[in-house]
């Protein structure tokens, strides 16, 4: 989902370029931040838009600092975020096993190419009906839609991460006889491992969306079930408090698994070229 | 010879579709399973519900909303990307928040905007530019910021003007990029026309699906779920075909780029 942060890492300047952007005030994000800010307090008293629908920030976030002190709002943060987990995790998991066997075996992808194709762009809550009436309102409806969303993200890295082998070095393994898990093990993972990283950063933040979306809509207990609550009840400025919420996660998800990435792969040498993929 | 390989890949592309649809056809004709109708079933729905009167009625709509808040996003992402990825001190300025609102799931902002705009077509139109901005705003200020150096600086030496820079190398330059953001920005407004009409609307594909699931008219609601699919498949295979036509310069540049190492 997220080129950008995709092709980051890989454009770290050169060496001149840090100390020229060390002697420039770094002004201009805060400027960014506070002007943000004023809007959001200013636009919603003036009554611009919407009347008085909007509360200005300065209630939002009041009313943020009153919900952090209430158990509920931490205990649906938790929901949200175990069904996250596991939905990412499963997704994960079966996308890198069949992604390194169907990238293993050329029949194989040969005769799942079309079907991946037609499978990848249906989009998740396309099932949130099928969902809700086969496994119902609980935590596993949000878990099957994640695996779903997720799965498709981090096979297609893994399938571009096997064809992204060295001939050369896929060919030097076989002639020195590795074992087919010698090869997974020494050739295809290591290659694999950028692209499998990207997968799963853009799983997670499309894991999150749906782990809300899901709650809103079905009604599973969490964040996205408090938002759908303080709307069809009215609480506006609890809505916009909770709405911030979300963000923070997403900020939290995204900005996590870039640090995380940069650290396992710091050593790879072709974490550049991961950039291009997708 | 060529007969050979031509039907091996028309082997390869349908053995598997038609495989699994064969099973399902299999396993599910005499299903007595509430949830799980028999594949004739729902087919039959397929043909008698989108096939007639509920194309115009709830297919279009959708469509259109989906394409209008599409456009519109398309353009203000690109405009607003051009003018970020030019201007360092506002790209630099913008960051953070953008940062935040490319973070937020874009369908907690569906009861948002319900609140804000009602839940009118301007609503629903308005749910999806919501999501699909950003993907191509973020590209663009990626992509014009790449843009080559020596091109930058071949256009500033030879006195080329503003409008024609943009025009003939700023906007050619980050047209993959661009592209790259429209392809997400088209599957997640996707997703918003299918949320935001499930949440509150009147007609569209959205809302016939959930009816259809409340009522529990489940073969009527898997016929539905087929239709989104076939929805999503289609407008990226489209989306595939109008980027290789665009940007066919640029598929070629690189494929020769591999080509010779």
């Amino acid at each position: 989902m997220k080129v950008l942060d995709a092709t980051r890492p890989g454009k770290a300047p050169a060496a001149p370029a840090p100390r020229r952007r060390a002697a420039r005030p770094r002004i201009a994000p805060l400027v960014g931040i506070v002007l943000a800010a004023l809007a959001a307090e200013i636009v919603p008293r003036t009554g611009l838009i919407a009347g008085d629908a909007l509360p200005p920030l300065s209630s939002v976030l009041a009313e943020l600092g009153r919900q952090a002190g209430d158990a509920a709002l931490w205990e649906a943060l938790g929901r949200t975020v175990r069904t996250w987990a596991v939905g990412l995790v499963v997704a994960v998991v079966a996308g890198v096993v069949v992604g390194v066997l169907i990238g293993l075996v050329p029949i194989l992808r040969a005769i799942t190419a079309s079907t991946v194709e037609f499978l990848r762009p249906i989009p998740s809550v396309a099932l949130i009906p099928a969902v809700i009436l086969v496994f119902g309102t609980g935590f596993e409806s949000g878990v099957v839609l994640i695996v779903y969303a997720g799965f498709w993200q981090v096979l297609v890295q893994v399938l571009y991460g096997v064809q992204d082998i060295d001939p050369v070095a896929h060919d030097t393994a076989r002639s020195y006889r590795f074992s087919v898990w010698g090869r997974v093990r020494y050739v295809i993972w290591p290659t694999a491992l950028p692209f499998v990283f990207t997968g799963i950063r853009l799983a997670a933040s499309v894991a999150l969306v749906l782990a809300i979306t899901g709650e809103l809509v079905i009604g599973t207990p969490g964040i996205g079930q408090l938002i759908s609550v303080a709307q069809s009840s009215g609480a506006t400025t609890e809505m916009f408090a909770l709405v911030l919420v979300t963000g923070v996660l997403g900020v939290l998800v995204n900005t996590g698994f870039r640090y995380a990435e940069r650290a396992v792969l710091g050593w790879h040498p072709s974490v550049r070229r991961s950039a291009g993929a997708r | 010879m060529n007969i050979l390989n031509f039907l091996r890949r028309v082997l390869y592309a349908l053995g598997l579709p038609a495989a699994l649809v064969a099973l399902w056809w299999v396993t599910s004709v005499n299903s007595t399973s509430y949830y799980f109708p028999p594949l004739p079933d729902v087919l039959d729905q397929f043909g008698r519900l989108w096939l007639a009167g509920r194309f115009a009625d709830d297919v279009v709509p959708s469509l259109v909303r989906l394409l209008t808040g599409f456009l519109v996003s398309a353009v203000i992402g690109v405009a607003l990307g051009v003018a970020l990825g030019l201007t360092d001190v506002l790209r630099r300025g913008a960051e953070p928040v953008l940062e935040f609102l490319r973070a937020l799931p874009p369908t907690v902002l569906v009861p948002v905007i319900a609140i804000v705009a009602g839940i009118g077509d301007g609503a629903k139109i308005l749910v999806i530019v919501s999501g699909c901005v950003w993907p191509v705003l973020l590209n663009t200020v990626e992509g014009v910021r790449a843009a080559d150096d020596v091109m930058i600086d071949t256009c500033r030496t030879y006195g080329i003007t503003r409008g024609a820079r943009l025009r003939h190398m700023v906007l050619p330059a980050a047209a993959p990029q661009i592209a790259a953001g429209l392809r997400q920005a088209l599957s997640i407004g996707l997703i918003l026309m299918v949320i935001g009409e499930m949440f509150a609307a009147t007609n569209g594909l959205g809302f016939s699906i959930v009816q259809f699931q409340r009522t529990f008219a489940i073969p009527q609601m898997w016929s539905g779920i087929i239709l989104l699919g076939l929805i999503g498949f289609a407008l990226s295979a489209l989306f595939t075909v109008v980027e290789k036509r665009v940007l066919g310069w640029y598929l070629g540049l690189r494929e020769s780029q591999k080509r010779n190492g």
